[in-house]
């Protein structure tokens, strides 16, 4: 194959990953990594790498559109930013002591737990009482809606950044956003609405996969002839998402994408197990 | 006070609306910079045949570090040109909490200046920790 070829074909995998990833929810990077381990058999430090620039591109895309409907709460996202991006620091330097068929076993399980999560019942309610911490840090908030701004409140700011730790060491060993753990973090345990959780752990994870990705650049895990199509294919990906997910109810499609995540998730496992990585 | 409070929030929307225009900008640069560095990559190499990415090989100092990067820039070089993106790419949530930094400071809100000093202070010491290994 020709480098022209396999630019193309990366570009077009990408844009789909970028599809699935915005349409799920899960993220463009999260996918990228399948596609480029199992179909293209690249090894999995430069499907990492890749995956992370993916991941900072969509989430910072994705972000500046919600950020400016004032739906996320900065406040909250700067703070558990240093759980994050200290946990993503000790996951790269984790990676470098992990050998990658565990890699890729662990992230088989994250994949899995991630397909679950999406399709899992959502916190709409809005806390009216806050704990203490949460006062002190100025953490609560409110976010507009179509019968106006809705008031919330959040409790359990100890046990949120804990997970958001362990999101963080995620994050920086297997190269992806792990939305899906921020979100339990501030949706399950902080008790945030789910439309504040989401576009606060998206603005997150541009900052959480910054503080990896440029250990990992100095590594040499960021091949440019990797990075090109994947980054751009991503993004087009994730825009036409975007788009789409304006006109059609994407309950349907969620469903049928988390069943083809879980087939992925075990396809990535079962090559771990089978030493293929 | 009420007043008070008002240009309080005000502020806290300025910022939001430039750091949202900051985050646009910095990923459509970084595009921009990747796809011109792409197709100056597939016109020179298009026709070669792929590296085997199989075997973990990682890439030379010319594309791992700052200065090998912005040197392989100005010479034309396609693959630096792809990682200055790469690069502009990561930077753009940085300059981000420096922006936070910024409002937080002009609020004086010295918590979230405390706050977002730790953040940047994190990711100055994965920048120049020496965690590469």
């Amino acid at each position: 194959m020709t480098i022209l070829t396999f630019t193309l074909i990366l570009l077009a995998g990408a844009y789909l990953a970028g599809l699935v990833g915005s349409l799920t929810g899960l993220g463009g990077g999260v996918v990228v990594i399948p596609l480029l381990t199992l179909v293209f058999n690249v090894d999995i430090r430069y499907a990492i790498g890749a995956a992370l620039l993916a991941s900072i591109a969509n989430s910072s895309g994705a972000a500046s559109a919600y950020v400016k409907e004032g739906i996320t709460n900065i406040r909250l996202g700067m703070f558990l930013e240093i759980a994050t991006t200290v946990g993503a620091v000790i996951g790269a330097v984790l990676a470098v002591y992990t050998p990658t068929n565990t890699i890729a076993i662990l992230f088989g399980c994250i994949l899995l737990f991630s397909a679950a999560m999406t399709i899992r019942k959502k916190n709409q309610v809005a806390l009216t009482e806050g704990s203490k911490t949460s006062q002190f840090l100025k953490l609560n908030g409110s976010y507009p809606t179509a019968d106006g701004p809705v008031e919330y409140k959040l409790k359990n700011v100890g046990a949120g950044f804990s997970i958001m730790t362990v999101a963080g060491v995620l994050s920086g060993l297997l190269g992806i956003g792990s939305g899906a753990l921020k979100v339990l973090a501030m949706d399950s345990t902080m008790h945030i609405p789910f439309k504040v959780s989401t576009t606060t752990s998206n603005f997150m994870i541009g900052v959480t996969a910054a503080a990896s990705a440029v250990v990992y650049l100095q590594r040499g895990y960021m091949d440019p002839a990797i990075a090109f199509p994947v980054v751009l294919g991503v993004l087009g990906g994730a825009f036409t998402g975007a788009k789409l997910l304006k006109r059609l109810d994407p309950k349907v499609l969620r469903y049928i994408f988390c069943a083809a995540i879980v087939f992925v998730a075990a396809e990535m496992m079962y090559n771990g197990f089978q030493h293929k990585f | 006070m009420n007043t008070n409070n008002k240009t309080k929030s005000l502020g806290d929307r300025d910022i939001e609306l430039l750091v949202g225009r900051l985050l646009r900008t910095g990923v459509i640069t970084a595009s921009c910079i990747v796809l011109l560095g792409g197709i100056w990559f597939l016109i020179q190499h298009g026709s070669a045949p792929i590296p085997s990415y199989h075997h973990f090989a990682g890439e030379d100092a010319n594309y791992t570090t700052f200065g090998g990067i912005i040197s392989s820039t100005f010479q034309f070089n396609a693959k630096g040109i792809i990682q200055f993106g790469v690069m502009v790419l990561i930077a753009t949530p940085v300059l981000r909490i420096a922006l936070s930094l910024f409002g937080f400071g002009l609020e004086k809100d010295w918590l979230y200046v405390v706050i977002t000093t730790i953040v940047l202070g994190v990711m100055l010491f994965s920048t120049i920790g020496g965690l590469k290994v």
